[in-house]
């Protein structure tokens, strides 16, 4: 039922850990839902220069997290913003459909990792994401990834 | 070296023993004649057909044959049996449905759908290890109960419900009732007469028997009004060719499971309970889901706490091992199962549930293989759980 891809960052996840001086820490899930994303960034000069995380939850959810650190690993804060789920998704060859919202939750742990960096230097952030507790579905997101298809 | 494949996922389904496929295999190609028909290579089929019935009555304790009949496996027994019973009683102004809150989804959503046509359905209770307290079934009863359905053993936990209790409540009320005994049949003893039940369901995929068939058992007098409407099969009660060589399989697969019982769960008990033993002194933080006493031989069920159940699973599979889950993403909604939620389990403890159900093909080696593995896994996936880093970061605050 998962991809090549998927199995393989499931089984051998790449940046699992913490980064003990994290400039930006973004956790979102619940127990409740099965999925829990913790996110870790080191960022110098506007520039991600590590990721780490750890994860509670499926294959899934595993493989979204290893991707999207991959993902955003050297990138600018702007670049990692355009991180989306679905791009998270498309690198991972397709996730099955009861499966997208762990691809929403790791959108949603980098978006609260840089909320975190923006918060404790005083940065300027839209609040979209501040207190986000995880995907509750309560900003219409989920359902607006499940309404796009949710390829 | 090639990984082995370790199954222990018996209670999802069994292969077919090479003695029932023997005897299933002259009725594909040599007697495939309709039971139904007059000429030999019909009548034939129809000897086969009611020699397994008179099996399956003996295994069943039945008091004659014509009490069993064939479906198309237990989902449609279990159907049968509670929209039968609801629809005949219905003329009489019977509405009303008992049941138990882990009861197996054929119960589960035949009760939902009834209730929506405007039965009213009571699912009772049960305690930590998974039992039903058959006082609870004699509060529940009205005077306009149409039927008691409540299972011999727990799919997921394996308890095993004190069906003859309940039975005696149900006699004396005068109230149908109907015995899921999928997951029972083959592993402990089932007699009808002995727990005193009115309807009984059994499937043969579930003791080495072929997949899509099953029976109901119906106490002699009982009147369902029937599901399957067609030609006159099954004494015009169930309509549909017979599936002589699933008949044939599952009367050999039941008489077979009942000679070698004693051996057979003693033999998965053993295993069942060295494997629990082994898991719960190596690997810290495991829970056994579900009673220690009255519970299928083959069945464990544990949760790890910090890690969630597909990941385990897909982790066992890439070491040959082949298991089952009550997490929410093995079950593609995002509750966790009913049974361990019903015992009282938190979602986040539901989650890390995993499943073993033991059985023929299982050896001792296998159980060391699988602890080994195990123990390698959810160490792994506890390195990767932020729960896990919560839970050692407040410990080592406490320590100080």
């Amino acid at each position: 039922m998962y991809s090549e891809k998927v199995m393989d960052h499931f089984m051998n996840p790449r940046n699992v850990g913490e980064i003990e001086d994290a400039d930006g820490v973004g956790q979102v899930g619940n127990a409740k839902c099965g999925d829990i994303m913790k996110m870790y960034l080191k960022i110098e000069d506007g520039i991600i220069v590590d990721a780490k995380f750890k994860t509670f939850g499926c294959g899934a959810a595993v493989a979204t997290s290893s991707m999207a650190t991959e993902l955003i690993k050297g990138k600018t804060i702007k670049e990692a913003e355009m991180v989306t789920n679905k791009v998270v998704m498309e690198a991972l060859d397709g996730l099955p459909p009861a499966k997208v919202h762990c691809s929403v939750l790791a959108e949603e742990a980098i978006a609260a990792a840089l909320q975190d960096y923006r918060a404790r230097h005083g940065l300027d952030s839209d609040s979209e994401y501040a207190g986000c507790p995880g995907c509750c579905g309560g900003c219409g997101r989920l359902e607006q990834q499940n309404r796009n298809g949710g390829e | 070296m090639q990984k082995p494949v370790i199954y222990l996922d018996h209670a999802a389904t069994t292969y077919v023993k090479p003695e029932v496929f023997e005897a299933m295999k002259p009725y594909f190609i040599e007697e495939y004649g309709n039971a139904s028909s007059l000429y030999s290579v019909g009548r034939s089929g129809r000897k086969a057909v009611e020699e397994a019935r008179t099996a399956i009555a003996r295994c069943l304790g039945a008091d004659e044959p014509g009490e069993i009949y064939f479906t198309g496996s237990g989902t449609e027994a279990d159907n049968w049996a509670i929209k039968g019973a609801v629809y005949a009683a219905r003329e009489k102004g019977k509405k009303h449905i008992i049941t138990s809150a882990i009861e197996h989804p054929a119960i589960m959503a035949t009760c939902k759908y009834l209730k929506k046509e405007g039965f009213d359905v009571t699912y009772l209770p049960v305690d930590q290890e998974g039992f039903v307290n058959p006082g609870d079934v004699e509060k529940a009863i009205r005077p306009d109960t149409a039927i008691v359905s409540i299972m011999y053993a727990n799919n997921e936990i394996g308890a095993i419900q004190p069906i003859k209790a309940i039975g005696e409540i149900t006699r004396k009320h005068g109230v149908l009732f109907h015995c899921d005994a999928v997951q029972a049949a083959g592993s402990i003893p089932v007699d009808v007469r002995e727990l005193g039940v009115d309807l009984l369901s059994i499937s043969a995929h579930k003791f080495y028997g072929p997949k899509g068939v099953g029976a109901l058992y119906i106490r002699k007098g009982v009147r369902l009004e029937n599901l399957i409407h067609g030609g006159h099969q099954e004494r015009g009660k169930r309509a549909g060719t017979e599936n002589v060589a699933g008949i044939v399989g599952m009367a050999k697969a039941l008489d077979l499971a009942i000679a070698n019982m004693d051996q057979y769960a003693g033999k998965i008990r053993k295993l069942r309970d060295r494997a629990r033993d082994l898991i719960l002194s190596r690997i810290p933080h495991v829970r056994l889901n579900g009673p220690v006493e009255n519970r299928l031989p083959g069945n464990l069920n544990l949760s790890f706490q910090f890690i969630e159940g597909e990941s385990l699973l897909l982790m066992l599979d890439m070491k040959g091992i082949k298991a089952s889950s009550g997490s929410a993403c093995s079950s593609g909604s995002l509750d966790p199962s009913h049974v361990l939620m019903a015992i009282g389990l938190s979602h986040e403890i539901a989650h890390g549930s995993l499943r073993l159900t033991f059985g023929e093909s299982n050896t001792e080696s296998d159980v060391g293989y699988l602890v080994d593995c195990l123990e390698e896994i959810v160490a792994r996936l506890r390195t990767m759980s932020p729960l896990y880093e919560d839970f050692v970061k407040a410990n080592k605050q406490a320590a100080k």
